[in-house]
């Protein structure tokens, strides 16, 4: 049975976990004065060796991201923490960043000091108003205790940080819409090349990271490359947050090593719903290809999500019971990406706006099995087809809803509607028919 | 040559197969545009040479190896630079490129409206032409296609048509890119993505026609085109644009004998593939109510009498036979008619009092033209390759648009420095990035750098010795940039008292043998000749005067270019008017002969550079001739025979007789003019024309005149502290001569300059202030 290893969450019962004080007393800020003892390429290297990798998603190595900023260039560099945590599902930035916001300023000064940024920004989602404030409140703090601004430590490293609000759109979570969201452009996918690395924030080498990814900096440095590989498994090292959701006992966070299972998982959150079975899960989002009661037993971590055809992703892990209809999670998953699709390229922009009437009509009963293989048809059509990876993201839950549930589409066409009772699924309280 | 012989040398070449084909091009060079190398035409929508990528439609997906590594998804190959050891699969060899193609169409069909047997596109439309190629023949879309309200106008001249829109960006990054005027947008997201405006900065680019044109659907349209016609049932011929010196190739569109609408032509060499509002737009003078169809004569009545031609010419031959009499030919008319007045002057009135320059000018500019501008070789390519382009007297957005766009082009990217004279940061000057210096303060040129002068540098005398005093001293390139179409072409065929035709000084003796022999004469005027301001005064001299003049020629001049009692001068004297429409000058003519517009005609206009662009009649239909023929007939009704019976074989007399090779005439070099220096509420007043102006020629066309730049006086902050006004408020300026009240824009100038436009609304300044610069008195109105 794996263990739970709270790291990131270890302070997140005492109540001031969020002040400086509070921080600080559980060892906080130790890393930066290590830190800045080495040489940033030291830093560098120390995050290669641990083979930490990023959190948002994609599990790109952190410490390689940092090694592709051009040095010596004579050009600003720029550090941008993407906070801009908005996948269905996903709820481990935030939580972390209310109740810990300094392991993340931490792990931002010792980022920028890496790759010789003196301007590091968090783009950060605007709606959270609480976590806005609450960091906010933190980079002050930082400030007032020189851990900001100019030669922090006494060892003549400058840092500014900017705190920055997005106003709410999925796509600026995807990096190139974030840099121009950042800049004060309308957010959408730049063409790459040029990398970040290369041309990111106004066209300087920009490293852009999950929270997660560079909260986890700081307890790498003040425990070492060992300490940090005797968790998880062989590609995929260390702790993350695990998020569990939906018709689970005790829903919220669970840091653990990389690798755990679902089935761990849910023994240590007391289990699906009261009464219930698991029917589908998503391992990292709704971006990711669904699961189901089979894979319980994969081990979470890159490699195993992916040989299992899905991916990690933000490990927001949905639980979805035998009450739930998969074609309605579906279509309300699809609802949201139509609604969040950009619209730079025509798959991504018309293929929801097509998906969402297909799932709609089906949902109601229309159709027939051949408009199975339309809809089909249709995501092979727009996977892989589009800008960004957007698109990929939108498809997934209905290639692999179909895959494992199609005698449930095709039972809405039998029944001519969703056999499904949409009141059972709910997580409040039964309401008297 | 050698450095462009090895920088050709330096060019690595990358060798790639597509569809089983090997095809090499330059390092650098896209997919999509090696395919069409080999003839393989990948479907695109977004693509387009000029403008970045965007990789923003998706239909151009191609599938991609490299080195046998291949790409896990189909790439747009719009975007994709072209790399050794790269196998391109296109739809014709790919399956999962035929298919990826096939479904990005389907999608772009999806919400696109069946409209189009009512749309202007149809029939010429990249999307029903692609949708045939490589579409499927039915949709499987079932569901409810996206709505919007048709058509939203986006400037009194652009429409939008959100339904159609397939959202590629050709137009915003046209805007962007290539004209610097980021006045359009995509706004809103998903599928209700759209092209929109600012709230306050309406889409007043003046080359806000190309995005119309370039517009992959009917998404854009003309307010003058919209559902007037079907591609398929126009008449295009290729066609020069009338209305600047910048030389833009055009394509005429007539049907049933009307212009409906014009567009840019292609020509990488000068106009690329765009041009400005005024050249696509501008062309309703030609059928406007005031146009002339028939001669007329005055009668004693005093009024204007419509007659035959055979009369016409009678009455104009008796007024002018045997007459001291001038010929002023305004800068509009064509290479060859402008000959046609040339050799007319000579042989008909056996006198060198010709000038072309309807407009503020000097002896000192005669010379310049004759010693440098009519030799000057600078190019469009000199402009790509300058390091420094400096600016005199000279507004290049306004005054030569196609100029600006190259500039602009450069400073894009960084690599040229442009310095101007301009009183004041102008827009165009915003967007270059000038400098502002006088000319005395300019250095660090080289030989790559281009001196452009402007007409106007000819309004301040010594501005032209000064600017080639620069040229001189830096070994930079000259080019000498005159606004209307036509001045080089009339300095070629010289329609100037000091020039015979091809350079030849009407000094020289052997240069007049040159041309009287080619002209079959036994002698040539040898007088020196006379510029339009002294012919307009010897006009008003009592006939007994031995300097006076009895009768004159004029084609297309409007006398406010000129002076403010240019018109006065002309009263009492015998006038034979070529005009295409009722003017000033008709009003007071004795014989009016109507002639041909740029449409109805052939001829060809010597752009800035000098470069030939000759054009064919677009409207065969007209009866209309062009001056030189009316010049023909008029001469032999003298009985001095100028043997130009057509525009061909005008055209065939001029390319005999070639270039002077002899002896120039050495530029003549004025002393500069000291400046004015003023006080209290004087400034000094700089003007030129905006584009879109109350210009003769943009007639008619109320929705081009709609995104004309509102007319503002521009002071600096000093003085507009010191009137105690801000932007928008109404100021006074004056003179002797009178007053105009113009709006008031803070600039970065000196305290003792105001500029002002010299021709647009509320804002003429020659009529109302009698002058377009000098010093005025500057109150809060």
């Amino acid at each position: 049975m794996t263990q739970l290893t709270p790291v990131l969450s270890a302070n997140w019962n005492d109540s001031d976990s969020f002040t400086i004080a509070g921080y600080k007393r559980a060892g906080g800020y130790a890393a930066v004065t290590k830190a800045l003892a080495m040489q940033p390429d030291e830093v560098i290297q120390l995050v290669k060796d641990a083979g930490l990798r990023g959190r948002g998603g994609a599990g790109f190595p952190t410490g390689m991201k940092w090694g592709f900023i051009p040095q010596g260039d004579n050009k600003e560099h720029y550090l941008v923490v993407n906070a801009d945590e908005s996948e269905p599902g996903t709820c481990k930035d935030m939580p972390l960043l209310l109740a810990n916001p300094h392991v993340l300023i931490e792990g931002m000064i010792i980022a920028s000091y890496a790759i010789r940024a003196n301007h590091a920004f968090i783009y950060l989602r605007g709606e959270v108003v609480h976590v806005f404030r609450r960091v906010q409140q933190a980079i002050e703090d930082a400030c007032a205790a020189g851990l900001l601004g100019k030669n922090i430590g006494g060892k003549g490293f400058d840092l500014e940080l900017t705190l920055h609000a997005g106003a709410g759109a999925y796509i600026c979570g995807e990096e190139t819409a974030l840099l121009d969201s950042l800049e004060g452009f309308r957010g959408q996918p730049r063409l790459r090349p040029p990398f970040p690395a290369i041309a990111g924030l106004y066209a300087k080498p920009t490293v852009v990271n999950n929270v997660e990814s560079i909260a986890s900096v700081p307890a790498i440095i003040n425990n070492g490359v060992e300490w940090f590989n005797s968790m998880g498994t062989e590609k995929s090292k260390g702790f993350t947050l695990y998020s569990l959701s939906g018709h689970v006992t005790n829903p919220g966070q669970f840091e653990a090593p990389l690798g755990i299972t679902l089935r761990e998982l849910l023994d240590l959150a007391g289990g699906v719903r009261k009464g219930h079975q698991i029917k589908f899960w998503t391992p990292g989002g709704s971006s990711t290809p669904m699961f189901t009661a089979e894979h319980l037993d994969i081990p979470l971590d890159y490699e195993g999500v992916s040989a299992a055809g899905s991916m990690l992703g933000t490990k927001a892990l949905q639980i979805f019971d035998e009450t739930t209809c998969v074609l309605r999670a579906a279509l309300r998953w699809t609802e949201f990406y139509k609604h969040e699709s950009c619209g730079k390229c025509t798959p991504c922009r018309e293929g929801t706006w097509w998906l969402v009437q297909m799932l709609k009509d089906l949902e109601a009963g229309k159709g027939t099995e051949a408009d199975l293989e339309k809809l089909l048809d249709l995501c092979d059509n727009i996977a892989g087809r589009s800008f960004c990876a957007l698109a990929d993201g939108a498809v997934a839950p209905i290639i692999s809803s179909l895959k494992y549930f199609r005698d449930e589409y095709i039972a809405h066409q039998t029944q001519g509607g969703c056999p499904f009772d949409p009141a059972a699924s709910t997580l409040f309280e039964s309401v008297a028919h | 040559m050698t450095t462009e012989t090895s920088t050709a040398v330096e060019i690595e070449m990358i060798t790639i197969v597509i569809d089983g084909f090997e095809i090499t091009v330059p390092k650098g060079t896209l997919v999509i545009r090696a395919a069409e190398k080999l003839g393989i035409q990948i479907p695109r929508f977004c693509d387009h040479p000029l403008l970045d990528p965007a990789g923003a439609c998706r239909q151009c997906l191609v599938d991609i190896e490299i080195n046998g590594r291949a790409f896990p998804k189909p790439q747009a190959s719009c975007t994709i630079p072209v790399e050794n050891g790269m196998i391109v699969k296109t739809q014709l060899t790919s399956p999962v490129a035929d298919k990826a193609q096939k479904g990005v169409m389907e999608l772009l069909l999806i919400n696109h409206p069946l409209d189009c047997p009512v749309c202007d596109k149809g029939g010429e439309c990249p999307l029903q032409n692609q949708a045939m190629s490589n579409g499927r023949s039915e949709s499987r879309f079932e569901g409810v296609k996206r709505t919007f309200d048709k058509p939203v106008p986006i400037s009194s001249q652009v429409l939008l048509d959100r339904e159609r829109c397939v959202l590629c960006a050709r137009c915003t990054r046209f805007s962007e890119q290539i004209a610097g005027d980021p006045f359009i947008t995509l706004n809103e997201r998903g599928a209700l993505q759209q092209v929109g405006i600012y709230e306050n900065d309406p889409f007043n680019s003046y080359f806000s026609g190309n995005t119309v044109q370039i517009c992959p659907v009917g998404a854009l349209t003309g307010t003058s085109y919209r559902f007037r016609a079907r591609p398929f049932d126009l008449v295009s011929t290729p066609s020069a644009c009338e209305h600047c010196a910048s030389g833009c190739s055009m394509r005429t569109d007539i049907r049933r004998g009307k212009t409906l609408r014009r567009l840019a032509g292609d020509d990488a060499s000068v106009n690329e593939e765009w041009n400005c509002d005024k050249g696509r737009w501008a062309f309703k003078y030609v059928n406007n109510r005031e146009r002339l169809a028939t001669p007329m004569v005055r009668g004693d009545d005093g009024e204007l009498h419509e007659t035959s031609w055979p009369h016409a010419l009678e009455v104009a031959a008796a007024g002018l036979k045997g007459k001291r009499a001038a010929v002023l030919t305004g800068g509009r008319v064509t290479l060859e008619d402008a000959y046609g007045y040339s050799k007319f002057a000579r042989l008909a009135l056996g006198t060198n009092d010709i000038d072309f320059r309807a407009r503020p000018h000097t002896d000192e500019e005669a010379s310049f033209l004759a010693a440098v501008a009519q030799t000057a070789t600078t190019t469009y390519s000199d402009l790509d390759k300058a390091d420094h382009v400096v600016l005199l007297g000279f507004e290049p957005e306004d005054e030569s648009p196609i100029v600006f766009l190259r500039l602009y082009k450069k400073v894009r990217k960084g690599k040229l420095i442009i310095t101007t004279d301009a009183p004041f940061a102008s827009r165009g000057s915003l967007k270059l990035n000038a400098h502002r210096a006088k000319v005395s303060e300019i250095s660090g040129l080289t030989s790559k750098s281009v001196v452009m002068v402007g007409e106007r540098l000819a309004e301040t005398p010594g501005a032209l010795s000064a600017a080639l005093e620069l040229v001189n001293k830096s070994g930079a390139k000259i080019a000498w940039v005159p606004r209307r179409a036509g001045e080089r072409g009339a300095l070629q065929a010289g329609a100037i008292s000091n020039l015979l035709p091809g350079g030849r000084p009407t000094s020289d003796n052997a240069a007049r043998v040159d041309i009287s022999t080619a002209w079959g004469v036994s002698t040539l005027p040898s007088d020196k000749g006379r510029s339009t301001s002294e012919i307009l005064h010897a006009l008003t001299l009592d006939s007994d005067d031995p300097k006076a003049l009895d009768a004159v020629v004029i084609g297309g001049v409007d006398p406010l270019d000129i002076s403010a009692d240019a018109l006065s001068q002309l009263l009492n004297t015998f006038i034979v008017s070529l005009e295409l429409s009722h003017s000033a000058i008709t009003a007071v003519a004795d014989v009016v002969l109507p002639v041909a517009a740029v449409v109805e005609k052939s001829g060809t206009f010597l752009d800035w550079e000098g470069r030939a662009r000759s054009f064919e009649k677009a409207i065969e239909e007209s009866l209309n001739r062009s001056d030189v023929r009316i010049l023909s007939m008029l001469a032999d009704q003298l009985g001095a025979s100028i043997n130009l019976p057509t525009v061909a074989a005008t055209r065939r007399e001029i390319e005999s007789l070639g270039n002077w090779d002899g002896a120039r005439i050495t530029f003549d070099k004025s002393a500069i003019t000291p400046e004015n220096s003023v006080s209290g509420n004087e400034a000094i007043l700089t003007s030129w024309r905006q584009l879109l102006d109350l210009g003769t020629l943009q007639g008619g066309e109320d929705n081009l005149a709609g995104t004309a730049r509102p007319a503002t006086a521009h002071i600096s902050v000093g003085r507009a502290t010191k009137l105690g006004v801000t932007d928008g408020d109404l100021i006074k300026i004056s003179n002797s001569f009178g007053s105009i009240t113009l709006p008031v824009e803070i600039s970065e100038m000196n305290d003792s300059d105001i500029w002002a436009p010299r021709n647009s609304i509320n804002s003429q300044l020659m009529a109302n202030l009698g002058a377009v610069q000098g010093v005025v008195t500057v109150v809060k109105a």
